[in-house]
C-alpha cells in the first residue's frame, strides 16, 4: 500500500500506464527492437520459476531467464532469426495490463508493479500465462525507462505451456 | 578407469537381430545377419514390426507408432516405469527431519520424507482407508500427515498415530499394520541419487546401474563432500513422446543445426568460448544406460573457465582444478574438468554435465504429451561467485527460457506432428555410424543401445 510519506517520482500512474500499454504493444507486433530501446543500457530482465515469490533473486533460484544486458541483447537478436526454431514461424500474441500501481521512489529509481495476462497461439495450441510483473524504472523529463523488469508466473508450473520463448 | 576398456567397445554391444512384432505379440527373431526383406517391394516392414536392426546393411530403424500407439504406452508402464528403477529424487531436497516432497513418478503419487530417525522413506500418497491423498503441498517441513477427509494422521515413519473413532475398530485390524501409509516397494539411494522401484525381487539400484556408475562418479565427484540439487524443480510439459526426449538429451548429431542461434549467441560475447572443438565418443553402457563424452569450447563450472568469466574466477577454476588432480590424479582430473558427458539412465533420468549440471526425468502423460521436471546439480561447497555463474550458464542453454532447451523442445513436437504421416512414412532411421569401430558424439550408437532395451522390455508385452 501507498504510505503517506512514500517518496514518489513525477510521472503519473497515468503516464506509466502508457508507457506500459505501449510495451505491451511492442511485443504483440513482435517490434523487439522497439522494446528493447525501452530499457536503459545495463537493464536486466528477470522471469523467476513459476509460483515463485518476490525475493526470488537468481543468483541462488534457478529462473528461467536471468539476462544481463547483452544476453538480452542477444536474446531479442535471437528472437529475430529464423533459427529461434521455437519462435518460427513466429507466435501470435496477445497482452493485458492491468492494476498498474507505483510503489515509490523518485525519478532516478523507482518502483511498479502490474498484472498481466498473455495469450501465445501457435499451430493449434494457445497458451495462457498470468502473473504479475514488477518493474524498476528511471524516468527523465517525463520519460521512463526500465532498469530491471521481473515477470512473475504466478500458475503453479508451467506444464501446459511448456517454453517460454516469448518476451511475457 | 577398470569400466572404460569395457565401455569403448560399443560395437562389440551392437547386438544383430530383428525384432518383429505380429498379431499383438512380439516375437524375438533370430539375430540375422542379412536383411530380411526387400527395400524395393516393400519400404517399410511389417506395419506391426517396432524395430529393424539389420548388421549388414548398417540399417537401424525404430517405427514410429511407437511413439503414438495407446497399446505401447501401456506395455511401457507394465514393462518399463513399472518394472525398473525411476529416479525420485535427490537427498539434498530433503536434508532434516520432517522434510518431504511430493512427486508424480511413474504415475504414481510419490511421498518422499526424512524421518525422525534421519532414514528417507518413500510412501504412496494415499490415505489407506479411502486413499486422498494424505500430502497436497510440493514440499515443506512438518511432524505428521493428516488426511483431512476422515483425519486419519501419520507419523513421519508413515504409522497411523491417530483417528476418530480408533475404539470402533476391531483389535486386530487396528494392530495389523494394514492402517498405515504404504510405502513403495524399494527405495534406494547412490551418492544422494534416490530411485524407486514398484517391484521386490528384482537386481539392486547399483547392479542396475551398472557401467553407468562409472560416469555418475565422474559427476558426483566433483564436490569434496556431496552434490545438492540448487533453486527449485523446473517442470513444463510438451508435445511429444517421452522416448523423443530420452535420444534428444544425448543426441550429439543435432547441436550444431538446432542451436545455430545459441552458437551465435555465445559467439557474440568475447571469451565466452575457448578454442576447444566438440569432440568425443558414444559409449553403450548396458542395460539401455549409454552416454556421450565429449570435449567442447564453453565454460564449465567445475575447472573449465573461460576468459568472460574474469581473472578472479579463472584463479578460482585453476583452484578447483588443482584440487582435482590432488584427489584424483592428472588423467582422471582432465576428464572431469575438461569432458562433457550426457548420461542417460535407461529408462528416463537424464544427468548431463555440460556447461552446467542438470537432471532431469520425463514421464508420459500420453503418447504424445510428456512432464519434464529438471533441476540444477552443483557441489553443495562451492562458492556464491561460482554458483552464481553456473546458474547463469544454466539458464544460457537450458531450461523452457534458455536459448537451446524450447529449440529442442519444438524440434520433438515436430516430429510427434510428423507421425501423423506414420501410415505412409511410418519409420525413423537412427543408423549414424552403425559401422563405426568407434561411434563419435554425434553418431547415434547410444540411442541404439537405449531402443535395443526398450525392445527387450516390451517385446512380448503388448
Amino acid at each position: 500500500m501507498r504510505g503517506a510519506a512514500t517518496e514518489m517520482p513525477s510521472l503519473s500512474r497515468s503516464e506509466l500506464e502508457d508507457f506500459l500499454y505501449l510495451e505491451a504493444a511492442l511485443l504483440d507486433q513482435w517490434d523487439l527492437d522497439g522494446w528493447l530501446a525501452l530499457f536503459a543500457e545495463g537493464a536486466r530482465y528477470l522471469v523467476p520459476p513459476a509460483g515463485a515469490d518476490d525475493s526470488a533473486v537468481p543468483a541462488t533460484t534457478l529462473f528461467y531467464v536471468a539476462d544481463d544486458y547483452h544476453r538480452l541483447t542477444e536474446r531479442v537478436k535471437r528472437l529475430k532469426k529464423r533459427t529461434a526454431h521455437a519462435e518460427f514461424p513466429r507466435s501470435r500474441c496477445r497482452r493485458m495490463i492491468s492494476n498498474v500501481r507505483i510503489l515509490g521512489g523518485n525519478d532516478a529509481r523507482f518502483e511498479a508493479c502490474a498484472n498481466y495476462v498473455t495469450w501465445r497461439s501457435k499451430m493449434g495450441r494457445t497458451d495462457t500465462f498470468f502473473g504479475h510483473h514488477r518493474y524498476l524504472l528511471t524516468c527523465s523529463e517525463g520519460a521512463p525507462r526500465i532498469l530491471e523488469k521481473t515477470t512473475f508466473i504466478d500458475q503453479d508450473d508451467i506444464r501446459e505451456q511448456g517454453k517460454v520463448s516469448i518476451i511475457l | 578407469m577398470s569400466h572404460r576398456a569395457r565401455v569403448c567397445a560399443t560395437p562389440a554391444f551392437e547386438r544383430r537381430s530383428e525384432f518383429t512384432c505380429m498379431n499383438g505379440h512380439a516375437t524375438f527373431a533370430s539375430p540375422t545377419t542379412q536383411a530380411s526383406y526387400s527395400m524395393a517391394a516393400s519400404p517399410d516392414q511389417s506395419p506391426m514390426s517396432l524395430i529393424e536392426d539389420d548388421q549388414v546393411r548398417g540399417l537401424f530403424r525404430v517405427a514410429r507408432r511407437v511413439f503414438t500407439d495407446e497399446s505401447v504406452l501401456e506395455a511401457e508402464r507394465r514393462q518399463i516405469f513399472a518394472g525398473c528403477w525411476l529416479y525420485v529424487g535427490h537427498a539434498s531436497e530433503v536434508p532434516d527431519a520432517g522434510d518431504f516432497l511430493t512427486r508424480t513418478v511413474g504415475g504414481r503419487e510419490l511421498l518422499l520424507v526424512r524421518g525422525k530417525d534421519a532414514g528417507l522413506r518413500c510412501f504412496y500418497n494415499s490415505c489407506p482407508h479411502r486413499g486422498a491423498m494424505v500430502c497436497r503441498e510440493q514440499q515443506g517441513n512438518g511432524s505428521l500427515f493428516r488426511c483431512f477427509y476422515h483425519s486419519w494422521t501419520f507419523s513421519l515413519e508413515g504409522q497411523l498415530i491417530n483417528r476418530p473413532g480408533d475404539e470402533d475398530y476391531a483389535a486386530e485390524t487396528r494392530d495389523s499394520g494394514l492402517h498405515n501409509l504404504v510405502p513403495v516397494a524399494r527405495l534406494e539411494s547412490y551418492r544422494g541419487l534416490c530411485f524407486v522401484h514398484f517391484q521386490q525381487g528384482t537386481d539392486s539400484l547399483r547392479d542396475y546401474l551398472g557401467a553407468a556408475l562409472e560416469f555418475i562418479d565422474l559427476i558426483l565427484d566433483q564436490a569434496e563432500n556431496e552434490m545438492e540439487i540448487v533453486g527449485g524443480t523446473q517442470t513444463y510439459g510438451f508435445s511429444a513422446n517421452w522416448k523423443l526426449l530420452c535420444e534428444n538429451s544425448f543426441d550429439g548429431y543435432h547441436g550444431l543445426p538446432t542451436h545455430v542461434s545459441y552458437f551465435d549467441y555465445v559467439r557474440s560475447k568475447p571469451g565466452a568460448l575457448v578454442d576447444i572443438a566438440i569432440e568425443g565418443q558414444a559409449h553403450d553402457l548396458g542395460q539401455g544406460h549409454a552416454v556421450v563424452e565429449y570435449t567442447a569450447p564453453w565454460g564449465r563450472p567445475v575447472a573449465q573457465a573461460v576468459p568472460a568469466w574474469g581473472e578472479e574466477a579463472g584463479r578460482e577454476v585453476a583452484a578447483s582444478y588443482a584440487r582435482l588432480v590432488e584427489r584424483f590424479g592428472a588423467e582422471r582430473a582432465r576428464r572431469m574438468a575438461t569432458v562433457n558427458r550426457n548420461l542417460l539412465i535407461f529408462p528416463n533420468l537424464v544427468i548431463n554435465d555440460i556447461m552446467a549440471i542438470t537432471v532431469r526425468t520425463f514421464f508420459p502423460q500420453a503418447p504424445d504429451r510428456q512432464l519434464v521436471h529438471a533441476w540444477a546439480l552443483a557441489p553443495k561447497e562451492e562458492s556464491a561467485r561460482m554458483r552464481e555463474l553456473r546458474l547463469y550458464n544454466f539458464l544460457e542453454f537450458l531450461g523452457p527460457g534458455g536459448f537451446a532447451t524450447p529449440d529442442d523442445c519444438e524440434a520433438l513436437a515436430l516430429c510427434q506432428r510428423g507421425y501423423s504421416n506414420l501410415d505412409g512414412a511410418g519409420w525413423n532411421d537412427i543408423s549414424k555410424g552403425y559401422q563405426s569401430v568407434t561411434p563419435r558424439v554425434d553418431d547415434e550408437a547410444q540411442m541404439r543401445a537405449f531402443w535395443r532395451e526398450w525392445h527387450r522390455r516390451v517385446a512380448g508385452a503388448q
